[in-house]
């Protein structure tokens, strides 16, 4: 796993180059819509990495973060001008939100055991959807609301381009994280806490460095989210926003950023086929049982994902010709 | 006598065992003081209460002048107390340089640094290498530590110890489970260290392989302290006869 991946930059080349090209040869909304979900899923599954591919952290409530920052541009926009400025003002108030819950949830429960922190990771991002229903003055309870945004925003091929180079950007910033000496105690502690902190790391300080990250990136991909849609309701608090990232980063292979985003890919590209199959079959719109089913093989067939059991092939290739 | 590291009524106990009993000693500094006793002694116990992992139910461990009873793990580590574990304690997916690397990362201070590429740090691996020759280790740099020969990664872990460059070093059966060739060079490790002007204290099961490297021992027995002094005054120590050497030769 600390190996880098073998893929050559070349490919990276290529695969950019053809999603700069795509909007420009197939233009049609649906792919556009599809595209984007998911460049902006592709953001949080990083995100969800970070945490469990990293650092060994596993969370049953990542939406929280995801939710809070869709629920912040929504109510921003909705109370300020949809002017530039206030749009980078929701940015930063997302940015601000989502560092404190990080910190504050880190300091508070990120001593337990992680099973007991998974379980209140669950039970808050909870708290947090029941709050979004209650707090009806400003959320308008569970149907939500629509907002609008900057015109120039609305332009789906724009906004495509913006949501690429929010993903390009997401994965070159953590990837430099992962790969920056902290980052690097991160993987540490993912493999042998008690060692880490016999090394003379505070392994406390570093699990709750890496919720505020990961808290921070997933605020911002679901204000991308909220932008996308231009609408919001308690559905981004959801479990299943959580289990998505939870499962792309599974199937595309845990500790490996770009195994998100190829899960990212595929989880969507699967929702938005089921969602087409739903007419033929009523079994095909109960999405959770499905994910159910591909969890448990996922995990019990293919723990390393896409990405990490190409790696371990390669791995196996490069020692045989040693 | 000037000890760097002090333990007052140390004691610990699991339940109604109590593992470490009232357990007041020394450590001078700079000189190597080995810790013998029969299998269950409680010397690995001891141990983590010296570096932390266990806190006392009892008893006092001071360091330098300092109470460092309550201080955690990673805060002795930072102060100079540096241990190997005796049960191959690594990080199993990451690689053996890797391994050491982050003890040399911890040693050299570089613990919030988010900003730039690790390999920026060549003097870090550089340093790692040359600690893993030391251990003879530095052909399997690139190994993941999980696919070590037992004895490899008993290497791996003191050449983690070595990477702290602590100024007390705690080692826990360091030859325990190598092969019997490759104990002699790891002996030699150790003694280059006592060379150094270190502070060592090594727990040894094997009492032969220690007598000539220590300047003092203390014998573990049942979790007490039978007793401590020069390899010589330990050997001819009727107590330590009855209670464990006189039974070595059945007991290892
Ligand atoms: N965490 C623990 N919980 C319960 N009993 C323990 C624990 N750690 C050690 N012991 C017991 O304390 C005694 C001393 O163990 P240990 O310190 O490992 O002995 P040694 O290292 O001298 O062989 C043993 O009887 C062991 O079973
Ligand atoms: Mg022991």
């Amino acid at each position: 796993m600390i190996r880098k991946l073998t893929a050559p930059p070349i490919w990276y080349g290529i695969i950019a180059a053809i999603l700069l090209i795509l909007p420009l040869v197939n233009d049609s909304r649906s792919t556009l819509i599809l595209m984007t979900q998911i460049f902006i899923f592709a953001v949080f599954a990083m995100s969800y990495d970070l945490l469990l591919g990293y650092t060994g952290i596993i969370s049953f409530g990542h939406a929280m973060f995801f939710g809070l920052g869709a629920y912040t541009v929504g109510i921003w926009m909705n109370r300020q001008d949809e002017s530039l400025f206030s749009l980078l003002m929701a940015i930063l108030v997302t940015v601000i939100l989502c560092a404190l819950l990080g910190y504050v949830l880190g300091v508070v429960t990120l001593r337990l055991k992680s099973h007991f922190y998974a379980m209140l990771t669950l039970a808050v991002a909870g708290l947090f959807q029941v709050g979004a229903e209650k707090w009806r003055s400003l959320t308008m309870g569970n149907d939500g609301f629509t907002f609008s945004i900057p015109e120039w925003l609305m332009d789906r091929q724009l906004f495509y381009y913006i949501a690429f180079f929010f993903m390009v950007g997401g994965f070159l910033l953590l990837r430099r994280f992962t790969l920056s000496p902290l980052g690097r105690i991160l993987q540490a502690i993912r493999e042998n806490e008690q060692r880490a902190e016999s090394l003379g790391y505070r392994v406390l300080h570093y699990k709750v460095i890496s919720n505020i990250v990961a808290g921070i990136v997933a605020g911002l991909a679901g204000l991308m989210y909220g932008l996308a849609l231009r609408f919001v309701n308690t559905g981004v608090f959801g479990v299943d926003i959580t289990l998505d990232g939870l499962l792309m980063t599974i199937i595309g292979g845990v500790g490996t950023l770009v195994g998100s985003i190829i899960g990212a890919a595929l989880i969507q590209i699967a929702h938005d086929w089921l969602t087409d199959l739903a007419q033929v079959h009523w079994l095909f719109e109960r999405w959770i049982i499905l994910f159910g089913i591909i969890y448990i093989l996922a995990v019990r067939f293919f723990p390393q994902g896409i990405v990490g059991s190409i790696q371990r092939l390669a791995d196996r290739w490069k020692e045989r010709k040693m | 006598m000037e000890y760097i590291l002090e333990t007052k009524d140390l004691t610990v106990s699991f339940g109604g065992h109590v593992a470490v009993n009232g357990v007041t000693t020394g450590f001078p500094k700079n000189q190597l003081k080995s810790i013998i006793g029969p299998n269950g002694a409680g010397k690995t116990t001891f141990f983590n209460l010296l570096s932390g992992q266990l806190k006392p139910t009892k008893g006092e461990v001071w360091f330098k002048g300092i109470d460092i009873t309550h201080r955690s793990p990673d805060a002795r580590t930072r102060l100079g107390i540096g241990r190997s574990f005796q049960i191959t304690n690594v990080f199993p997916n990451l690689t053996v340089l890797e391994n050491v690397r982050l003890a040399v990362q911890s040693q050299a201070g570089i613990h919030y640094q988010l900003l730039f590429h690790f390999k920026k740090y060549r003097k870090l691996e550089e340093r790692a290498h040359q600690i893993l020759e030391k251990v003879m280790l530095d052909h399997k740099s690139d190994f993941l530590a999980k696919n070590l020969t037992h004895g490899e990664k008993r290497k791996l872990e003191i050449a983690m110890l070595l990477a702290l460059d602590s100024e007390v070093l705690l080692l826990d059966e360091p030859t325990a489970g190598m092969s019997l060739e490759e104990v002699p060079a790891i002996i030699e490790v150790i003694r280059g260290l006592k060379q150094e002007n270190r502070t060592i204290i090594l727990i040894e099961h094997k009492v032969e392989m220690v007598l000539d490297l220590s300047d003092s021992l203390m014998v573990l027995f049942n979790g007490q302290l039978l007793a401590e002094g020069s390899p010589d005054e330990i050997l001819r120590n009727e107590r330590v006869q009855e209670a464990y050497l006189g039974g070595l030769h059945d007991a290892s």
